[in-house]
């Protein structure tokens, strides 16, 4: 039986992953490989303007060529006053803005906007439509930067769009649709008290999740209202949800086939192309397929937003933290959203800061509609809390770990935005840096330098379900409703198998369609081993209970009579009778049949946020300003690691993105608000050839709200490589760079300046 | 558009096809053919989610004409496996879990295996130079280049 402190037989191992074999030969189905007889295939005309009113469209030399079976604009939505909030998770969206985002109403707010969908008997043919389809734009100039489009003067996107502060409405017509603000202790006080106060302004560029799959939908509406749509979404549900409000339909007509995933990261949470699949194969009755071109993609998904941050800290003369203040802008995109308030929650999160106060702007600008990547607003915070901490260490004259140790977060520590933590792992991550054998290595070359930093995510919780079908064989066929991006099929499947005593391969989980399982929340937050993993466990509970009565009905005894331990069902008053789960699976046709097990979780509390923590050693090129990793090392709290390959893979693969991030990615925008770099030529995310191997170490601090102590470990390890990567630009030589990207030409200007006294 | 005929082998097999002279072979192999494990992530070369070889050679398909393989051997990762069971690239990207989503998997696949034919002993160096390519964005690389490492190792040891 399962036991908190005790050793299990499958959690912490490393077995093959279920759909392995699929996805090594080829023969697993994405999204994009979805085909059906008869199919269409559509393209979406975008906008080649950033801000424009969309005067009038007209599709009649489009629809006229051979061909092409079905136009459709923002015109053909159902006609609603409705203006709902959708719940998509990781955030709420009006379902006016998530209409004008899939097909643009009146306006478009950003170059790649999609304005009109086209269904034709193939790709070529669409796409040739697209270019006969005639709109008419009245130009209105561009806004660009967060701070230009709070300004009180500023061109507004949305000319009725009011600010709401402080749960207010204000009435006042702005591009800033949302300000929240808290403030905790004294902090105007605290700072005039300190020894040291250190205030930076930081600004991060628009960077993409850049997922290597590019979105798709593949829709059949079928003349009896019966829609179904195959996707590659990080929720079957969530998409549901959204198909049936942005088409009116209802979601009992509607049901979404997750196909699987090739990356998310948080940017396949909302729909872009389902909607205007589903439109078109309405009017055709036919499956139509469409998919992103990669230009698509980074013009026409969300991004995550640029930011402009200031933090402000201020410090006693032992080196104790004694007031924070941060300062936060994001960029929303075309439409308001934007994961800020995220930002607001992790941008002090490590630590202890008994006075502070926060002020966080959703503001909206001509780029694309911003989503979740991954830790949404983290890593720009962290950015700015981690390299204040480290010039504070520096005045103060202490050790830069020690003065994070000192302040670190714990159980108990009540969060500037008010949250009071459980049980974390922020103080035993930092200590793993410590006793790390990177921390005590020496640098191996000039011109380098080591740096630290952490970061925080919160996880979340939210709904699961999944049902278990005990076979004949004593095998289980597992559906869950968790969209599997990194191996979470399995990661679920071994926490139903250590409580029922099977293998990992005695389980066969599926992934479940929105008519086969339970609602299921996105895999998002990183949830998906956290909550549909306790899922797993509830059913696999339910199983047992279950097979206990079997084993009454068959002993003739009572239920309680039967105990089950370490895989094995027993009389507790006859040592003779006993069944492994395998023998007592066989017995089932004799004793009433199938046994289906359900879990469903909706977790309110015990979720347990993250921790992760860095160290990158940097080598500057001097003469070019390129900036090299020469080793990299992530640490994170994964409170019990239930595949540890896995875990690694999600902390490897986090830290790369936020070297990415750190040195490379940005969208580069012309004046008037096109992109000049929506390749992956162009906009440069790591190759395996920039980068060292990216040294894991896993650190457990059980999560007392999870029956196994599991913490979600998608997220929080992209928020830390900025800051560590910037602080050890500084230690080696001796620049600090508060922009992102850190490009060659920031740090050749910034050596240049330091050259000249500056 | 009038359609061209090819004739061409692909993982060992005869194969012909119609083809229209602007459909790129990913396009032919993807939707004329059904080898759907050759995956597009960008359709421009930068990507490598579309490898193969043909005759031998490390391509993206979505770069080549699907008149050009006229008379060519085309090799997908449809073609990895054999009867006996998986080729030792697929068996320790596995072991190794170096792959989380998949998508760029099929092409680090091929790529990897036109390596080690190229190069039986690659250093860590050489792998992450030949497989510059190929854009993960889940994995960060390091299990994907151990795998291959360890795949050239399990090659030469049976070879």
């Amino acid at each position: 039986m399962v036991d908190k402190n005790g050793n299990y037989k499958v959690i912490g191992t490393r077995p093959i992953r279920h759909d392995g074999t699929e996805k090594v030969t080829g023969q697993a189905i994405y999204g994009g490989d979805t085909r059906f007889p008869g199919m269409l295939y559509g393209h979406v005309l975008r906008s080649p303007h950033a801000h424009a009113r969309v005067k009038s469209i007209d599709t009649s030399k489009a629809e006229a060529l051979e061909g092409v079976r079905a136009v459709v604009t923002g015109a053909d939505f159902p006609p609603t006053t409705a203006d709902d909030m959708i719940d998509l998770g990781e955030g709420p969206t009006s379902l006016k803005s998530m209409r004008g985002n899939v097909l643009a109403l009146d306006k478009v707010f950003y170059k790649g906007h999609a304005v009109a969908g086209v269904a034709a008997i193939n790709a070529h043919i669409a796409d040739e439509a697209i270019a006969l389809i005639e709109v008419e734009y009245e130009v209105l100039p561009p806004v660009l930067d967060v701070r230009q489009a709070m300004e009180d003067n500023a061109t507004l996107l949305h000319e009725n769009m009011t600010t709401t502060a402080f749960g207010e409405d204000t009435g006042k017509k702005s591009n800033v649709s949302l300000h929240l603000n808290h403030v905790l202790g004294d902090p105007d006080a605290a700072f005039a008290s300190a020894a040291v106060v250190v205030e930076r302004e930081f600004t991060t560029a628009t960077v993409h999740q850049g997922y290597i799959e590019p979105q798709n939908a593949t829709a059949m509406w079928k003349t009896d209202g019966h829609l179904t749509v195959w996707t590659s979404t990080q929720g079957a549900f969530t998409t549901q949800k959204q198909l049936g409000a942005v088409l009116d339909h209802p979601i009992s007509k509607t049901k979404v086939v997750p196909q699987e995933i090739g990356g998310g990261f948080g940017g396949k949470i909302p729909v872009y192309l389902e909607p205007v699949a589903a439109l078109l194969s309405r009017k055709t009755n036919k499956p139509v397929k469409l998919i992103m071109t990669r230009a698509d993609v980074f013009e026409g998904t969300g991004p995550t937003p640029g930011s402009y941050v200031r933090v402000k800290l201020g410090a006693n003369k032992d080196g104790k933290l004694v007031a924070g203040e941060a300062y936060m802008a994001f960029e929303s995109g075309g439409y308001p959203g934007s994961p800020m308030p995220c930002g607001v929650m992790c941008v002090f999160g490590c630590y202890e800061i008994p006075n502070g106060r926060i002020d966080g702007f959703d503001v909206v600008v001509n780029k694309p509609r911003s989503f979740a990547y991954r830790a949404p607003c983290s890593t720009q915070v962290a950015l700015a809390t981690e390299t204040v901490m480290d010039e504070i260490a520096e005045q103060l004259g202490l050790d830069r770990l020690q003065f994070r140790l000192d302040n670190i977060a714990a159980e108990g520590t009540r969060r500037v935005d008010g949250m009071v933590y459980p049980r974390i792992g922020a103080r035993e991550t930092l200590e793993a840096i410590r006793d790390s054998e990177h921390w005590q290595a020496a640098l191996t070359g000039d011109n380098q330098g080591r740096g630290i930093s952490i970061g925080y995510w919160f996880n979340v919780g939210l709904k699961s379900a999944v049902t278990a079908s005990v076979n004949k064989d004593g095998t289980v066929n597992l559906v869950e409703g968790s969209t599997d991006i990194g191996g979470s099929r399995t990661s679920i499947a071994m926490q139903f198998a250590e409580v029922v005593g099977l293998a990992a391969e005695d389980i066969n989980p599926q992934v479940g369609d929105t008519s086969s399982i339970g609602y299921t929340d996105v895999t998002g937050g990183s949830r998906t081993t956290y909550a549909t993993g306790w899922a797993a466990y509830e059913a696999a509970h339910d199983v047992i209970r279950q097979m206990r009565e079997r084993a009454a009905k068959l002993w003739e005894c009572e239920d309680d009579q039967v105990e089950f331990d370490d895989g094995i069902f027993r009389h507790s008053g006859d040592a003779a009778k006993k069944y492994n789960f395998k023998e007592l699976a066989n017995e089932l046709d004799e004793t009433g049949g199938p046994v289906v097990g359900n879990g469903t979780v909706d977790p309110a509390s015990g979720v347990g946020g993250s921790f992760a923590a860095n160290i990158a050693d940097v080598e500057v090129d001097l003469e070019t300003g390129k900036v090299g990793i020469a080793r990299f090392t992530v640490v994170q709290d994964a409170g019990k690691a239930i595949h540890p390959s896995y875990v690694e893979g999600q902390m490897q693969g986090g830290s790369v993105q936020g070297i990415g991030w750190a040195l490379n990615e940005e969208y580069f925008y012309t004046d008037d608000g096109n992109m000049a770099n929506s390749t992956f030529l162009d906009y440069r995310i790591p190759t395996a050839l920039d980068l060292p191997m990216i040294e894991p170490i896993i650190v457990e601090v059980p999560n007392p709200g999870h029956p196994f102590g599991v913490r979600g470990v998608g997220e929080a390890n992209i928020a830390p490589p900025p800051a560590a990567i910037a602080n050890a630009i500084y230690q080696a030589v001796g620049v600090r760079l508060r922009e992102l990207p850190m490009r060659p030409e920031r740090v050749v200007a910034a050596l240049q300046a330091q050259a000249a006294g500056g | 558009m009038s359609k061209v005929h090819i004739q061409t082998k692909i993982n060992g097999e005869e194969v012909e096809f119609l083809c229209e002279p602007r459909q790129s072979l990913l396009e032919i192999l993807r939707e004329g053919l059904g080898f759907t494990g050759t995956k597009e992530g960008c359709n421009d070369g930068n990507c490598g989610a579309c490898s193969c070889t043909v005759d031998g050679v490390l391509i993206d398909s979505c770069l080549m004409l699907a008149v050009e393989a006229e008379g060519k051997e085309i090799a997908t990762v449809e073609g990895l496996a054999s009867s006996e069971g998986l080729h030792p690239v697929q068996q320790k990207f596995l072991e190794h879990a170096a792959l989380q989503c998949g998508i760029c998997t099929p092409g680090f696949l091929v790529a990897a295996k036109a390596l080690i034919d190229h190069n039986p002993d690659p250093s860590e160096h050489e792998v992450r130079h030949w497989l510059a390519g190929n854009l993960c964005r889940c994995t960060g690389y390091d299990k994907i280049v151990r795998a291959v490492i360890d795949a050239a190792q399990e090659v030469r040891a049976s070879a």
